[in-house]
């Protein structure tokens, strides 16, 4: 018998749980507060059990901790037949997973292995009778779709920072160790390696306060510099357009959107940047969104509370060197 | 290396936000007048991909695409770049699918077409974002399925596979034959010569429908879909920006400078 409980693919990175983890948590918390059942979590790594206690604590009514050192580095090859049995022994009615690098490829892998379906970079979840109701940017953002999924569970991955994060939760829930059969069979891929490219100049995107942001319209990799004096000015992280990573001005790492990084800063600083739906799909979580363009019907004084309507060659050298007066102060 | 390379005609995605419109009884998209269909860009990637491969260690590169007869001019367009052979699934019962019964029929078509090495598809379609059919295929086939990927090459008998992760690259080496979603940061497609498009205009495309692949009606399009479409609309965006101006323009950053320190922005 299915139960009405949701599931949650909990995920770790180099510092231990990710947000997301928390995000997916806050969702699960809203959906069974509204139609019931409880929230389990899959901690699946190696060496991660010591990460148990934050899911507990913050959400989770169970935590099922699979700690193997085949699941370590993370290969969709090993983790999926884990996953696949875990879901089996609990029949969850819905299953959560990120819309990151690796729920992106878990994701609807999972949904085909177990006779189902998936949403995939979901931006908000609600209620209708047993099932949930899904709903996902279509055509980079341009239009909405609510889907619903007739089979079970009702799988979804959820777009980073669309979703609160939970604060810790009054009780704390159990954490269970799982047995499950890892045979250490022949995998057909293998990590041989990482390669960090980080953004050299400037701060981790991930989790920064600041972030000043270039398109295309910096014109080339030589005028690039502006935005690295401007985002040091700052303390800021430095982002990217996607026609900006194409052209082979910066390292695809930097690339903010729909298929890049998904940011919600205090402060994002576009310059030369259209707004391209795909591209507001990443940052229009920051609280505070400035606009720096020459068109003054780019799309992206839409989303801006700030604009100036201008040539950043003339727009930059000014604000960089007050921003620095005023800093200093 | 015999390489396979599925790829989906897509409204142009440049179309401007303020065109778009949707038909919300018919729960369509209703797109812009004169406007042009392409081939979905990460799927151009993944086929330029296949082209360079096919140049270093030879073999056959097949494009598929499911989708009605407009199709053919994308299937062209990728025999002119370079494909082999191409191979459209239309027939009417595919109609109103989603990720999985495209995926059913695509597997399908690839386990007819013989043995291969290696599938790439773009890692999800300009109008869908979903991201889910190549690993469908994938999972059908039950054979790897890696996304996003920027690069792929092969030595021996293994493929070195650059994998998109947070902050940087992983590199994997996979035993094919493995299916990979294409990233758009490393294979810059090519565009075909005018005598290549010519020639491919007067080409043979195989066109497949249901009574080819071993499926049934049932399993396939509206009636076989995993997924029900509720609800389409646009959401509405009201501009809230003060402009922040000064003539000339070389004081308007000063001015935003100062501004952002008054709101205790920076
Ligand atoms: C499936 C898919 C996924 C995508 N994913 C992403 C993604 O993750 N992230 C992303 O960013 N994009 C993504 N894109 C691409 C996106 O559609 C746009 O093409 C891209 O964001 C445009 O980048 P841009 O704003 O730098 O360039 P453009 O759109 O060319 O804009 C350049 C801007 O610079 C301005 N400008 C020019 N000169 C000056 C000057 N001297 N001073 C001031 N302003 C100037 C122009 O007015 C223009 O508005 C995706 C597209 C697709 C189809």
């Amino acid at each position: 018998m299915p139960t009405d409980n949701i599931m949650v693919i909990a995920e770790t990175g180099s510092e231990g749980l990710s947000e997301i983890s928390f995000e997916l948590l806050g969702a699960a918390q809203t959906l069974v507060g509204q139609m019931g059942g409880r929230v389990v979590a899959v901690l699946a790594g190696c060496r991660v059990c010591e990460h148990a206690g934050a899911l507990a604590e913050r959400g989770a009514n169970r935590v099922l901790v699979v700690d193997h050192e085949l699941l370590e580095p993370y290969r969709a090859e090993t983790h999926l037949p884990v996953l696949v049995e875990i879901i089996k022994r609990e029949e969850p009615a819905a299953i959560f997973l990120g819309h990151t690098f690796t729920g992106q490829e878990l994701g609807p892998r999972l949904a085909f292995r177990l006779g189902t379906a998936i949403t995939t970079d979901c931006i908000r979840l609600e209620p209708a009778g047993d099932r949930v109701v899904m709903t996902k940017p279509l055509h980079g953002g341009n239009v909405m779709a609510e889907y619903i999924i007739a089979g079970s569970p009702q799988i979804v991955s959820l777009r980073p920072h669309a979703f609160a994060q939970t604060g810790p939760s009054r009780s704390t829930g159990e954490v269970l160790d799982m047995e499950v059969n890892l045979e250490g069979g022949q995998t057909k891929t293998r990590l041989v390696g990482t390669i960090r490219e980080d953004s050299g100049k400037g701060k981790q995107l991930k989790n920064a306060e600041v972030i000043v942001s270039g398109g295309r319209g910096l014109g080339g990799a030589e005028n690039w510099h502006y935005v690295e004096e401007l985002a040091e000015a700052l303390g800021a992280a430095i982002g990217a357009t996607r026609a900006v990573v194409d052209a082979g001005w910066v390292p695809a790492s930097l690339q903010i959107g729909l298929t890049g990084t998904i940011v919600s800063p205090e402060l994002y600083i576009a310059v030369g940047i259209s707004g391209a739906p795909q591209h507001i799909a990443g940052m229009s979580g920051a609280r505070t969104i400035i606009a720096i363009n020459c068109d003054p019907d780019a799309n992206i004084f839409k989303y801006a509370r700030y604009g100036v309507v201008g040539d950043w060659k003339e727009v930059l050298p000014g604000l960089i060197q007050r921003i620095k007066e005023l800093r200093e102060k | 290396m015999d390489i396979i390379v599925t790829v989906k005609q897509v409204s142009d995605p440049e179309i401007p936000p303020a065109f778009f419109k949707v038909d919300e009884a018919a729960r369509q998209v209703l797109l812009p007048p004169g406007m042009s269909w392409v081939m979905n860009g990460y799927d151009a990637n993944a086929l330029e991909a296949g082209l360079r491969l096919k140049e270093l260690h030879g073999g056959k590169l097949t494009v598929i695409s499911l989708g009605d007869y407009k199709v053919r001019d994308t299937l062209k367009r990728a025999l002119a770049m370079g494909a082999d052979q191409a191979i459209l699934l239309d027939d009417p019962a595919f109609a109103d699918g989603d990720s999985y019964t495209t995926a059913l029929v695509l597997a399908e078509v690839i386990k007819k077409n013989g043995s291969f090495d290696l599938i790439l598809s773009g890692r999800q379609a300009s109008d869908t974002d979903a991201g889910q059919v190549h690993l469908g295929i994938a999972e059908l086939l039950g054979i790897p399925g890696i996304v996003p990927v920027l690069k792929v090459e092969k030595t021996g008998d293994t493929l070195q596979v650059e994998r998109l992760v947070e902050g940087g690259l992983q590199v994997l080496e996979v035993q094919p034959p493995a299916a990979l979603g294409i990233s758009s940061e490393f294979y810059e497609p090519r565009n075909p010569s005018v005598r290549n498009l010519v020639t491919a205009g007067r080409s043979q495309i195989q066109i497949l429908g249901l009574a080819d692949l071993g499926l049934t009606a049932s399993q396939v399009g509206k009636s076989g879909a995993r997924c029900q479409l509720r609800r389409l609309f646009i959401e509405a965006r009201e501009s809230c920006v003060e402009l922040i101006e000064s003539d000339p323009s070389a004081g308007a950053g000063i001015k935003l400078a100062e501004r952002l320190h008054d709101e205790k922005l920076i």
